[in-house]
């Protein structure tokens, strides 16, 4: 650190700084929140992106209850819980991740972002099997569609938003197990330190995001209306 | 530069209570209570969402300005979603002179003046 601070001063003429800190700010801090306030400002317009999804959900759940309760009878709610509880899990070895790299634990920082990817992995294999069955019942939107009873059509819309709203979060969940694997690159190579880990907390905050998304995608996709199929 | 640095503890607390409160809403989701069962399942999201924003996102401990971000997500999602809903959830309150229910619910087959869900109608069992 001390050497690559001074060779990096050298290549500056007089001023020394901190190797991480970009000549646009004036601290390591406010370098950090300036990032920390970018990730939010992107997450703002991932919660209005999802949420269009969400109000599409909850119109057609007006319009059809009748659809909404018997398709979502469909899902299996095992495999929902057991994936709930995994990404919950990922949310907690990546808020171990962030505070590995704020107290300057290289290695430990490396193995919490492997497991956060290896359930982020799960999920998604887990996310295979359950469409895998959709197809198998003709579940899938399009002319293979098929639903017993009279509101097959409403029920073709109830399995369209699921693949859109499920197929959107395993897309983000792709796309963040792609961001994990250059933190924990970028964490072997020991980048970080507790005076600069911006990126592992910034794309923590991307993976949380992912999970609480899930968290309402859950109750609103798998437990909809199923107590009053029991009553 | 080290930030606040929560206890490893605080950490496995929040993911416990994570824990517990998907057991809940899952137990919940097999109990009938009529139209409460969508509110009680959203509250808890909410209430899970809430702590993993807080503490695994580090927003109690963020300053002022990263707070007002966070407040402002769930400021216009409230906007969207809520003033979207006065106009489909009201749909059914109102009933015009010709006698018709509300003009919303025309697409239903069941029980077209109460806004309550078709789930809990008697029909719904099949």
């Amino acid at each position: 650190m001390s050497d690559a601070l001074a060779a990096h001063a050298g290549a500056h003429g007089a001023h020394a700084h901190h190797p991480d800190l970009q000549h646009h700010f004036d601290t390591l801090e406010q370098q950090h929140e300036a990032a920390t306030l970018g990730m939010w400002l992107f997450l703002i317009t991932e919660v209005l992106f999802f949420g269009g999804l969400f109000l599409a959900y909850m119109l057609y759940r007006i319009w059809y209850p009748q659809a909404w309760a018997e398709a979502s009878l469909e899902l299996d709610i095992v495999l929902g819980a057991v994936n709930t509880a995994v990404l919950i899990g990922s949310s907690l070895t990546m808020a171990l991740a962030v505070r590995a790299a704020q107290t300057g634990q290289q290695r430990a920082t490396v193995v919490w972002i492997l497991l956060t990817m290896a359930l982020g992995l799960t999920f998604l294999v887990i996310k295979y099997f359950e469409y895998a069955e959709k197809f198998e019942h003709h579940h899938v939107p399009g002319p293979t569609f098929h639903f017993e009873g009279p509101n097959a059509g409403p029920a073709q819309i109830y399995f369209s938003l699921y693949f859109l709203m499920t197929g959107l979060h395993a897309t983000h969940m792709l796309i963040g197990f792609g961001i994990m694997a250059v933190i924990a690159w970028m964490a072997h190579k020991k980048r970080f330190t507790p005076e600069w880990y911006t990126p592992v907390e910034v794309s923590g905050l991307y993976w949380h995001f992912v999970d609480i998304v899930w968290i309402f995608l859950f109750p609103l996709l798998y437990l909809a209306d199923r107590a009053h199929h029991f009553a | 530069m080290a930030g606040h640095i929560s206890p490893k503890s605080s950490y496995y607390a929040i993911f416990s209570a994570l824990m517990v409160l998907t057991g809940v809403t899952v137990a919940v989701a097999f109990v009938n209570l009529g139209s409460c069962n969508f509110p009680v399942a959203i509250g808890i999201a909410i209430t899970k969402a809430t702590l993993v924003i807080l503490f695994f996102m580090h927003a109690k401990y963020s300053s002022q300005l990263t707070k007002l971000f966070v407040g402002t997500a769930f400021f216009f999602l409230v906007i969207l979603l809520g003033l979207s809903l006065t106009d489909y959830l009201t749909r059914g309150l109102r009933t015009y002179p010709g006698g018709a229910g509300g003009a919303g619910y025309g697409v239903r087959s069941a029980a077209p003046a109460t806004p309550a869900r078709g789930g809990a109608s008697p029909g719904a069992a099949h």
